[in-house]
């Protein structure tokens, strides 16, 4: 107990204290700063666009590891872990190396937004895809075969039997990439440039405030993404929760 | 359902057998469609993990390595990459045997332990999953900094933790924490405590209930947890790089020097101490591919074990309900 007060409770009422210790205005004149707001709103922005898209092909991904068959499909499972396994700046390195100035494929994303989306992709990829798979493998067949004996179509069989078992684990997962998502910078530092107004995400922007010496404006930033992600995660979760009852 | 297939015979010459042929080809249609739909999903599904995932690691690879062995070896050789090596081992070394001993204490208090505020420490322990790794760097420095909370007066007595090895290794120890509890905790709940009890009621102390009952029994879980811990913590970069203050060859660790390397325009250096972490990254996948296979057959052995016990010619149903019910009231 003491360890994790020491290491994890302290620091964190630090954060809070520093974040508060000039009172509300000072707290709302530093995340309302035009760069801190530009930054904040970029994140927020980024991130649901990513958690959107994640949402899609996560459960993409995870049908195809379930219910489809084709060579080589071990290994694609263990390759879903490869962004939690790897380093985030070996990320944003690895990214830059295909997808960045004087890669083979002719684009370069490096300093544009379009660099963010693809960073956050990659390290958030595992979350949606790991919270379906195993309710998809538990879900029973039965009444998809009797949906498709009714005559039902599979597209249909999905939309109404499928997807709405799914959906309290989708929007689970969804709920998780998006909180990584705000918080996430080693893989967003190299690719994005950091470019205030524009690339600048707000982790960017706290780390530039830090290494500038003005905490106040760093904590006050930190706390805002920080309840923006639990927000998120507890209106998620509790979504995730009635639907689950509503489809039992 | 075969409304076209009636259409295109016409109801004059609908015969019972040709109208079988057509539910036939129907169905077949069906079945046709239904194929083309999975192929159309299966080639977009892993048309995206190969875009995003699996062609840029393999171009680093190549980019690594298309001049040969030669650059890649005095890359990684240089001092400062050495040194930066030797950092990262030396945090991962202290950060998880620490985080591995408070996780499987952790897990243990939560999962068999009655008090107070267990639901609160079961909060705390996922916090450093939901915080910037910068925010927890931020967090350090206002504690141990020099003007912070107990900064000042460990610096008065002599002891540096920001900017420093301590530092980092707290800043290491925050974002791995959560493993070894998270993955320890379902093995525990999985296992129940009558085995713990048993050994309790013939006289076992409570240190040797837990290292002769517990311990082996949950050790495929904890070793998982400390698998990831161990990546989590080799490959963490935010955190350290605020509390590290960047010193190259002092404060440096391998994330941090790959970041270095990469600004400096040297993509030789960025690249294959990259590809050193990636193919550490690599070999975490394989051990947690092997664990979670070992764990499933140990699993599948325990049931086999309880079902043979209880009712040996269903084996197989008992296998499917991990827990048969006439064990679960003793």
């Amino acid at each position: 107990m003491l360890y994790l007060s020491v290491l994890v409770l302290l620091p964190i009422a630090a954060v809070l204290a520093r974040s508060t210790s000039g009172g509300a205005s000072t707290f709302w004149r530093e995340v309302t700063s035009p760069e801190a707001r530009a930054a904040i709103e970029l994140t927020l922005a980024v991130s649901a666009l990513v958690t959107v898209v994640n949402a899609f092909f996560g459960t993409l991904v995870a049908w195809t590891l379930v219910r489809d068959e084709f060579p080589g499909k071990r290994v694609v499972n263990a390759l879903i872990d490869l962004p939690f396994a790897l380093p985030t700046v070996v990320a944003g390195v690895v990214l830059l190396a295909l997808y960045g100035k004087g890669g083979p494929t002719g684009i370069d994303v490096s300093f544009t937004r379009a660099s963010i989306a693809l960073a956050l992709l990659f390290v958030t990829l595992p979350f949606v895809v790991r919270s379906v798979q195993p309710v998809l493998l538990e879900l029973d067949r039965s009444m998809e075969e009797a949906a498709g004996s009714l005559g039902a179509r599979g597209w249909t069989v999905f939309r109404r039997i499928v997807l709405p078992n799914l959906a309290p684990a989708i929007v689970s997962g969804a709920a998780l990439s998006f909180a990584r998502a705000v918080g996430e910078f080693g893989s967003v530092v190299l690719i994005s440039g950091n470019l205030p107004f524009k690339t600048e995400v707000g982790s960017v922007y706290v780390f530039n405030q830090i290494e500038n010496d003005s905490l106040p404006a760093a904590a006050a930033v930190s706390v805002l993404l920080l309840i923006a992600a639990l927000l998120v995660l507890g209106a998620f979760t509790l979504f995730s929760r009635r639907m689950s009852r509503h489809v039992q | 359902m075969s409304s076209s297939g009636v259409l295109s015979v016409g109801p004059a010459q609908a015969s019972p057998a040709s109208r079988r042929g057509d539910g036939y080809a129907e169905s077949r249609r069906v079945e046709q469609r239904a194929r083309a739909g999975r192929l159309g999903v299966r080639v977009l599904a892993l048309g995206y993990l190969a875009v995003l995932l699996l062609l840029p690691v393999l171009m680093v690879f190549y980019r690594t390595f298309e001049h040969g062995l030669g650059p890649v070896w005095s890359a990684i050789t240089r001092p400062n990459a050495v040194h930066a090596f030797w950092l990262s081992i030396e945090l991962v070394a202290i950060a998880v045997p620490l985080n591995t001993v408070f996780g499987i204490g952790a897990a243990l208090l939560l999962e068999r332990g009655r008090f107070r505020g267990r639901g609160l420490l079961g909060m705390l322990i996922d916090v450093p999953f939901a915080i910037s790794p910068v925010v927890v760097g931020l967090a350090l420095v206002l504690v141990y900094g020099n003007n912070g909370w107990l900064g000042g007066p460990l610096q008065e007595a002599g002891f540096q933790v920001i900017f420093s090895v301590p530092g980092m290794v707290l800043a290491t120890a925050f974002v791995s924490l959560p493993f070894v509890a998270r993955e320890t905790i379902p093995v525990l709940r999985e296992l129940g405590a009558e085995a713990e009890q048993a050994a309790a009621t013939l006289g076992a102390s409570a240190w040797q209930t837990f290292w002769r009952v517990t311990l082996p029994a949950i050790r495929w879980g904890v070793v998982y947890g400390v698998v990831l811990t161990t990546a989590r913590a080799l490959g963490e970069f935010g955190a350290v790089s605020i509390v590290s203050g960047r010193l190259e060859g002092q404060t440096q660790t391998l994330p941090l020097y790959v970041q270095d390397r990469f600004e400096n325009f040297d993509t030789t250096g960025a690249y294959s101490a990259a590809v050193v972490l990636a193919l550490l990254a690599l070999g975490t996948l394989v051990a947690m591919n092997l664990l979670t296979r070992r764990t499933r057959a140990a699993q599948s052995q325990m049931t086999r074990d309880r079902s043979s016990r209880t009712t040996p010619e269903r084996s197989s149903d008992a296998e499917r309900q991990p827990v048969a019910p006439g064990e679960a009231t003793p």
